[in-house]
Order: structure tokens, then sequence, then C-alpha cells
């Protein structure tokens, strides 16, 4: 295995000092934007507002923002420089409400997950309690010195794996995720791949693909079955299904439209794509999002916004309980017209 | 308001549909038969995408090029692909241009001695 490479590290929009590092400049931005309609009208139009829990089936806990990598199009403004971690109290609380309502999934998601000190430790005892445990890779963590053990680990426990992979060759996702990201990334997928990864056993590896520009995802199976032989053609590489995933116009994608000058052409074509059996399918519907300091949201992207749930819902983990969770009126805003255009788009794919 | 003052306006694209005004059923049976058309089949839908990308470069309709190079992207086509496509396309006009050099070359043959 050759030794991992640094990959080309952009600043945080946080480290830049820019003026959309902020949770409420974002959301100012794009509630000023003139869309044709409102999300709460879209979605009433669908019979659908105020949106609805339908079940807690997901409990999606987001353990920090540091990165080795800076991706373009990160919602979450992770980065090398961020310090963000959930600490002690909070990891014990998350376990305690996973193990006491017997929440049937637990998707670890960051940052880079790995970089928590105490990842190995929440893997292994989110995985005792007999949730089925997700883990959302950035596929080059996995090769810092410190961190090669991880592996072994999530296949030891049979932790599925979420891996980011924009697109099956080198320039398309060099250039979101930075230069040598692919190389890496092959790497780490043949390594997963050797431990049983992805093999058509019970270790199950996924990619997840963001479209790399302004474009909405294509279909899903279609891309996933054009993926699947090109990784296996170039690279000897297998997985079980590919995610399409449509780009948040949050944090630094947001921040890429407005200097590209297209943010409101990609708004209107994310509003003019709206697909109510998306908007019925959307995973804030069956997942409640933590934050690293254990502030309830109803999703990874609200959270990012500082969206915390309505007022009359618990606040914390510490206070969280099931069912005044999915009563519930689920907060939304133009952001969300991301996850109901097209095929929809959620932490698990297409919803429609 | 559609804009009278070029021949070929971007935005227009959007309108293609505003072409039922004059004959609905036959734009009805038109657009029926070109959705059925781009379906998966015996090609892939990123295929067809490809093939259209190609024939708009040969018939040289900037609508086409506009509507294909985005929607060849969300097939999950790539660049390199796009341009290979392009280049068959300018393949086969230079191509139908130099052949046609052989029905020159009868004449001349032809007229000589």
């Amino acid at each position: 295995m050759t030794a991992t490479k640094l990959s080309r590290i952009l600043p945080t929009l946080r480290k830049a000092g820019d003026a959309l590092a902020g949770a409420p400049a974002q959301v100012a931005l794009l509630d000023a934007l003139p869309l044709s309609r409102s999300f709460e009208d879209a979605l009433a139009a669908s019979s659908l507002f105020p949106l609805r829990p339908v079940r807690l089936d997901i409990l999606q806990v987001n353990v920090g923002r540091k990165c080795n990598q800076t991706c373009r199009h990160c919602h979450v403004d992770a980065g090398p420089d961020r310090t963000e971690t959930m600490p002690r109290d909070v990891i014990e609380a998350v376990l305690r409400f996973l193990e006491r309502e017997r929440i049937p999934t637990f998707d670890i998601t960051g940052g880079a997950p790995e970089l928590h000190p105490d990842f190995r430790e929440i893997v292994t005892r989110a995985a005792d309690t007999g949730a089925h445990v997700m883990h959302r890779c950035n596929l080059t963590a996995i090769l810092l010195p410190n961190y090669r053990d991880i592996p072994a680990l999530l296949a030891t426990n049979k932790v599925e794996i979420v891996a980011s992979l924009p697109y099956f060759q080198a320039r398309e996702t060099d250039t979101q995720r930075g230069s040598g990201v692919f190389e890496e990334s092959i790497e780490s997928l043949k390594w997963l791949n050797a431990l049983g990864y992805g093999t058509g056993g019970e270790l199950t590896l996924n990619l997840v693909s963001n479209p790399v520009g302004t474009f909405l995802p294509g279909d899903q199976q279609a891309l996933e079955k054009h993926w699947k032989r090109e990784l296996q053609r170039r690279y000897g590489v297998t997985f079980d299904q590919l995610y399409t995933i449509t780009n948040m116009p949050i944090s630094r994608f947001l921040d890429f439209l407005e200097h590209a000058g297209r943010t409101i052409e990609y708004m209107t074509k994310l509003a003019n794509a709206y697909n109510p059996t998306a908007a019925a399918g959307v995973m804030c519907r069956n997942t409640l999002s933590v934050g690293y300091d254990g502030m309830l949201y109803d999703c990874d992207f609200n959270q990012m916004l500082e969206l915390a749930l309505e007022a009359s819902a618990p606040q914390t983990i510490f206070d969280a309980g099931r069912a005044s969770l999915e009563q519930r009126s689920i907060v939304v805003g133009p952001h969300c017209y991301g996850c109901t255009a097209g095929a929809g788009s959620s932490c698990g794919g297409a919803t429609a | 308001m559609a804009d009278h003052t070029h021949y070929y306006n971007g935005p227009d694209l959007g309108r293609f549909g505003e072409i039922a005004t004059g004959a609905p059923a036959l734009a009805e049976k038109f657009f029926a038969w070109y959705g059925a058309v781009f379906e998966e089949g015996a090609l892939t839908a990123r295929e067809k995408s490809l093939i259209a990308l190609a024939v708009a470069h040969a018939v040289q309709c900037p609508y086409c090029i506009d509507a294909y190079s985005n929607d060849a992207l969300q097939k999950g086509s790539n660049l390199d692909e796009m341009t290979e496509a392009v280049h068959v396309a300018a393949a086969i006009r230079g191509g139908a241009s130099l052949v046609h050099g052989v029905q020159m070359l009868t004449h001349v043959e032809q007229a000589g001695m």
C-alpha cells in the first residue's frame, strides 16, 4: 500500500472569514431568493404541510466538523481547521438514547468521523446495542497513519460503509474533493474489497455520488449500472449500491453558487423539479439529527443552517424521547427543494 | 415576451412546448414519440444522450447542444466521452465532404485523356 499523499486543502469558509461562513447569513440569502413559490406552499399543494415525521428509524449523529479534506460542495464547511468535536457527556447521552428507544439504524457522520478520538468506542458500543451502524467515509482518512486500523474495526462490527465517490475517474472527483483524492479513494476501495466489503457478502459498501456541477443527479439505477461496470473494468473495484445525492445550497456549495452568480438559476432548477413523491419520502420524516453539542435537528442540513427543532419539541439529546419527537412538525426552508427535486435526494440516495 | 432581436435565443428552448399552439395533435404525437425514443432500451439513456449530442453538433442546433450537454452530464457522461462524440460528428461531416471528392475525381478522369 502506498503512503497517503497530502491532498490539496482549501481553506474552510470559517478560516477564510467568508461572509457565508455563518448560518444566519446563509438562511437570510436563501430566504430572500425570488422563487416562484415557497417550499411551504409546494408542500401544501401536495397536502404535506406541515411536514410530519412518519417514525424514527435513523439516528444520524454528527460527531464533529474536523476533516482531512475540504470538498467544494461540503454543506458542513468541514476541514482540518475545524475543532468542533462531540464531548463525552453527549456521546453517553446519544448511546443511551439509541439503546433506550431501540432506534434501528445509527448513522455516523461528520466531518470525517474517524478523526473523532472516541470513534472506535462509539462504533463498538453502538453496534453492541444491536443497531445497524453506518459510517460515512471520505475514503482518505482511513489511509492516514493513525487510522489504518479503522477498516478492520468496521468489518468486525459489520458496519455499513457509505463512501463518497462522485465519479469513476480523477478529473471530476478531484475537482470536487481535492487533487489526489481520487487515487487515494481507489486505493481505499481496493483495500475495503480485500476485507470483504462490497463483494456480495455481509459487509456492505455503498457509494455516494454528488453531481460535480449544478445539474441534478441522473437516474440512480442507470448510474449504478454504469459506475459498477466502469469501476470494475478500470480498477477491479466492486460495491453494493450507488446513492445519488443532490448538491445542497448550503455552506461551500452555496458559496460556489454565489461566486459563480448561479444561485437563483440553481434554486429555480431545484424548485421547478419539485416532485411530490420525493417530498413524501424525505429523510427528515424518519431521521433525527444530533449535533456535536447534543442539539437536535430534523436533518444534517438544518443542523448546518442552525435551524433547531420546533420550539415545542425536545431541543437536546439529553431530554429527547421518541414519543414527543414523533409529534413535532419538521422545520423547512428553501434549501429543502434540494431533497425534493427530480427523483429526490437523501442520505440513502433517491427517494422517488 | 418573445425576443425578436436574435435568431437564436437561449430561453426559447424552454418554450419548445409552445410549438403545440398551432397543431396540438401533431405536437402531442411528436413529444410522445420523442420521449419514447430516449427511454432506456437496447441502448442506454446515456448512450442515446451522447448520440443526440453528436447529432446536435452535426445539425448545428444550439438549442440541442444546450440541452444535451446538460443531459449527457446528468446521465453520467463526462467531458472525455462528450468530446469524442463531437469528434465523431465532425469526422462524419468532414468525411462526407471528402468522400464527394471521389465524384470530383471521376469528372477529372472522364475529362482527361
